[in-house]
C-alpha cells in the first residue's frame, strides 16, 4: 500500500513537473498584455487569440514553420534513406571490424556540438552552404544517423533470420528481402527513429543560429527566439508561437504511437 | 519431382569440420530423413542443399545438374522452417502467393494453385487471416502449403513438427506421410525424433559427428544397425551394449564382459576365422526373453533394480555382476525390484561390433 502510494506520488510529481512549464506558456498565450505583466502573476487568462494573431501575422511565424518543415522533413527522410540500408547491413551481413563501425558511430554522436561547430561552419562556408536549408540539413543528418542506425540495427537483429531465408527461397534478392519482408516488420523501429530525428531537427537551435543568419531562412526555434519587441520582450507572442511550434510534434507523436504499439505485437514466428 | 545427389560435401566452420565428406543419393519420390543428435550436422547439410549455406568442398546435384552456384530460388526447392517463418505482415493467402508472384506466375495460375493447396491441406477458412491469428498446428499447415503451392523439385523440412504438442505431432505426422505418398514428392526431412524418422522415412540417414553413420530403410536400420552409435540411437529404450573382450576359436566365439563369459555363435571374421580383441555386444531390450525359447540363447541371471510400468509394457532395469541391462517385456507377469530374473538372449537377436563395424553372426550354423 505504501509502495503504491509512493509510486502514484512519484508519477504525479514527474508528470506535473514536466508539464508545468508547458501549461504555463499555454496559459500565457491566451492572456492579454496586462495579464502577462501582472504582479503577482495571474493564473487564469481572460482568453483571446490576440497573441496568436500577432505571432502568425506580425512575426511571420508561418514562414518559419515552412522552413522547419523543409529542414526537419528532409533530415528525417534522408536519415532514413541512408540509415535503413546501413542498419540492415550492420545487423545481418558478416563484416570484418563490425564492432568498430558500430563503436565509431557511437563515438561520433558523443562529440560535444560546441567542439565541431567551428569546423562545420568553415566547411559549409567553403561550399557556399551557409544560409541555405541544405547547409543545415547536412549536419542534422550527420548527427541523427548514429542514433537512427543504432535503433534500426537493433530492430533488424531482433527479427528472425528464418524469415529472410524463407524470402530467399521464395526468390527475393537482398534488396527485395529488405523492402518486402524486413521493412514492413521493422515499421515500429522506423517510426521510432523517424520521430526522434524529426523532433531533434525541429527543435535544434544552436546550429540553426550558427548557419542561418538571414531571417527568411530561419527555422522555428530560431525565429521565435529572435522575435523583436519594441521596448519589451514579447512574452505573449513567444508563448503563442511556442504552442504553435509544439503542436505539430505532439500531433505526430500521438499519431505514430499507434503504429509503434501495433508493430510490436506482430508475432513474427511462433507465439 | 526430382532426385538429389551429394558428392563429398564437407563444411568447415571456425570451430572445425561440421560435415566430413558426405555423399548421398536420394532417388525421385523418396522420403529421406536426416536423423541425428543436435550438432551432428544434419541441419547444416539441409541448408547446404537449400543453398542457404555454402559448403567448403563437394557438389550438390538436383536432377543430375550441379546447383552449387545457384541461389536458393534458382534451385527450385521449397523449405519448411522449424518456426514456420510465415511472413507476419501478410495474410495466409499472400503468404502462399508470395513465392509464386516473385516468380512472375500469372495471376490466375496463382489463384488456382492456392485454391488447390488450401483444399488439400484443409485451410480454406484461414486464407484471409494473419499468421498471428493462427494456432501452432494451423501455422504448420500454412508453412507446408507455402512449400507445396510452388510445386518445387525438392521439399526440405527442418524439424517442422518440433513446435507442436505431442497429440498434434502424431496426427500431423500421419497426414504428412499420406500427403507425401499422394504427391510422390521427394522430401529431405531433418529431425532428431526417431519415431518421426522410423514412421515417415523411406530412407533414414543417421548422422553423427559430421559423418553419415548409416543410410538404409527404417526397418533395416533397426534390425541391422551398422555400428554401436546407430544401435544405441535407434530404439527406445536404447539397445543394451556391452564393451568386452572377444575371442574366436574354431566354430564358436567367447565374449567376456565383467566376470561373465558368454558363448556366441560363430561369425565371419577375416580369412582365418580366428580373432581375439575388443568388441561390443548388443541386444535390444525388447528382444530379451523372460522364458526359455527353443532357439539357441545366452542364459543369464539378473537382479531387478527398478521397474517402469508403461501400461502396455514394462521397462525392467537389471544388473548382473556390475553390468547393467534393460529389458522391455509385455505387462505380465509384473516384476518388482529385488527379484532375480532368469533372462534369455536369443543368438539370432545379438548384434556384434568390432572396430565400430557390424560383424554378422551366423546363428543358423549354431548347434
Amino acid at each position: 500500500m505504501m509502495q503504491r502510494l509512493l509510486l502514484v506520488l512519484g508519477i504525479s510529481l514527474t508528470v506535473v513537473g514536466s508539464l508545468a512549464p508547458f501549461v504555463w506558456f499555454v496559459l500565457t498565450s491566451f492572456k492579454t498584455q496586462q495579464e502577462v505583466e501582472a504582479v503577482p502573476p495571474l493564473w487564469w487568462p481572460s482568453g483571446g487569440w490576440h497573441f496568436y494573431r500577432a505571432a502568425l501575422f506580425d512575426h511571420h511565424l508561418l514562414s518559419y514553420v515552412g522552413n522547419s518543415v523543409i529542414v526537419a522533413g528532409s533530415t528525417t527522410l534522408l536519415a532514413l534513406v541512408i540509415g535503413i540500408p546501413a542498419a540492415y547491413v550492420l545487423a545481418r551481413v558478416k563484416l570484418p571490424g563490425k564492432p568498430w563501425i558500430l563503436g565509431g558511430l557511437l563515438t561520433v554522436s558523443m562529440f560535444p556540438q560546441m567542439a565541431i561547430a567551428g569546423p562545420i561552419w568553415r566547411l559549409l562556408a567553403n561550399v557556399q552552404g551557409l544560409n541555405t536549408h541544405w547547409g543545415l540539413i547536412l549536419p542534422y543528418v550527420t548527427f541523427s544517423l548514429p542514433l537512427v542506425i543504432w535503433i534500426l540495427a537493433s530492430f533488424f537483429k531482433e527479427l528472425p533470420a528464418e524469415l529472410e531465408e524463407a524470402a530467399r527461397v521464395d526468390g527475393c534478392n537482398t534488396w527485395q528481402t529488405l523492402t518486402r519482408i524486413m521493412l514492413p516488420l521493422a515499421t515500429p523501429g522506423i517510426f521510432t527513429a523517424a520521430i526522434l530525428t524529426f523532433i531533434y531537427s525541429w527543435n535544434e537551435f544552436f546550429f540553426a543560429l550558427l548557419i542561418l543568419t538571414q531571417p527568411d531562412k530561419h527555422t522555428l526555434p530560431l525565429g521565435i527566439a529572435l522575435f523583436q519587441g519594441e521596448f519589451t520582450i514579447p512574452w505573449g507572442e513567444l508563448a503563442a508561437a511556442s504552442v504553435l511550434a509544439t503542436l505539430p510534434l505532439v500531433f505526430i507523436v500521438l499519431l505514430c504511437q499507434r503504429w509503434i504499439i501495433s508493430g510490436l505485437s506482430a508475432g513474427a514466428v511462433k507465439g | 519431382m526430382a532426385n538429389l545427389e551429394m558428392r563429398g560435401i564437407s563444411k568447415r566452420f571456425d570451430k572445425g569440420l561440421v560435415l566430413d565428406n558426405i555423399s548421398l543419393k536420394v532417388p525421385d519420390g523418396t522420403f529421406a530423413i536426416l536423423l541425428g543428435p543436435s550438432g551432428c550436422g544434419k541441419s547444416t547439410l539441409l541448408r547446404i542443399i537449400a543453398g542457404l549455406e555454402s559448403h567448403t568442398s563437394g557438389q550438390v546435384f538436383i536432377d543430375g545438374a550441379p546447383v552449387d552456384r545457384l541461389s536458393p530460388a534458382a534451385r527450385d526447392i521449397a523449405m519448411v522452417f522449424q518456426h514456420y517463418a510465415l511472413y507476419p505482415h501478410l495474410s495466409v493467402r499472400e503468404n502462399l502467393a508470395f513465392g509464386l508472384s516473385m516468380r512472375k506466375t500469372p495471376r490466375h495460375v496463382i489463384e488456382e494453385r492456392i485454391a488447390d493447396t488450401a483444399q488439400l491441406l484443409n485451410i480454406q477458412e484461414l486464407l484471409d487471416r494473419k499468421p498471428k491469428d493462427l494456432s501452432g498446428g494451423q501455422r504448420q499447415r500454412v508453412a507446408m502449403g507455402r512449400a507445396m503451392v510452388r510445386k518445387p523439385k525438392l521439399f526440405l523440412f527442418d524439424e517442422p513438427l518440433s513446435n507442436l504438442d505431442a497429440q498434434l505431432r502424431t496426427n500431423t505426422r500421419i497426414e504428412l506421410k499420406k500427403l507425401q505418398q499422394r504427391l510422390g514428392a521427394t522430401i529431405i526431412y531433418v529431425t532428431h525424433d526417431q519415431v518421426e524418422a522410423m514412421t515417415l522415412g523411406d530412407v533414414v540417414v543417421v548422422m553423427d559427428g559430421g559423418h553419415i553413420q548409416q543410410a538404409d530403410p527404417p526397418h533395416q536400420t533397426y534390425l541391422y544397425p551398422a555400428n554401436p552409435f546407430v544401435a544405441s540411437f535407434i530404439g527406445t529404450p536404447p539397445m543394451n551394449l556391452w564393451q568386452g573382450r572377444l575371442r574366436q576359436e574354431g566354430g564358436t566365439g567367447i565374449f567376456l564382459v565383467g566376470g561373465l563369459e558368454w558363448t556366441l555363435p560363430p561369425f565371419a571374421m577375416g580369412d582365418t576365422g580366428s580373432f581375439a580383441g575388443h568388441a561390443v555386444l548388443g541386444i535390444r531390450p525388447e528382444d530379451i526373453r523372460l522364458e526359455p525359447t527353443t532357439r539357441p540363447a545366452i542364459h543369464i541371471e539378473a537382479s531387478i533394480d527398478l521397474n517402469e510400468d508403461l501400461g502396455a509394457d514394462q521397462i525392467i532395469h537389471c544388473s548382473m555382476m556390475g553390468e547393467s541391462l534393460v529389458v522391455r517385456a509385455s505387462q505380465r507377469p509384473l516384476v518388482s525390484p529385488g527379484q532375480t530374473l532368469s533372462l534369455f538372449l536369443p543368438h539370432d537377436k545379438l548384434h556384434l561390433f568390432i572396430d565400430d563395424r557390424r560383424i554378422n553372426l551366423l546363428p543358423n550354423s549354431d548347434p
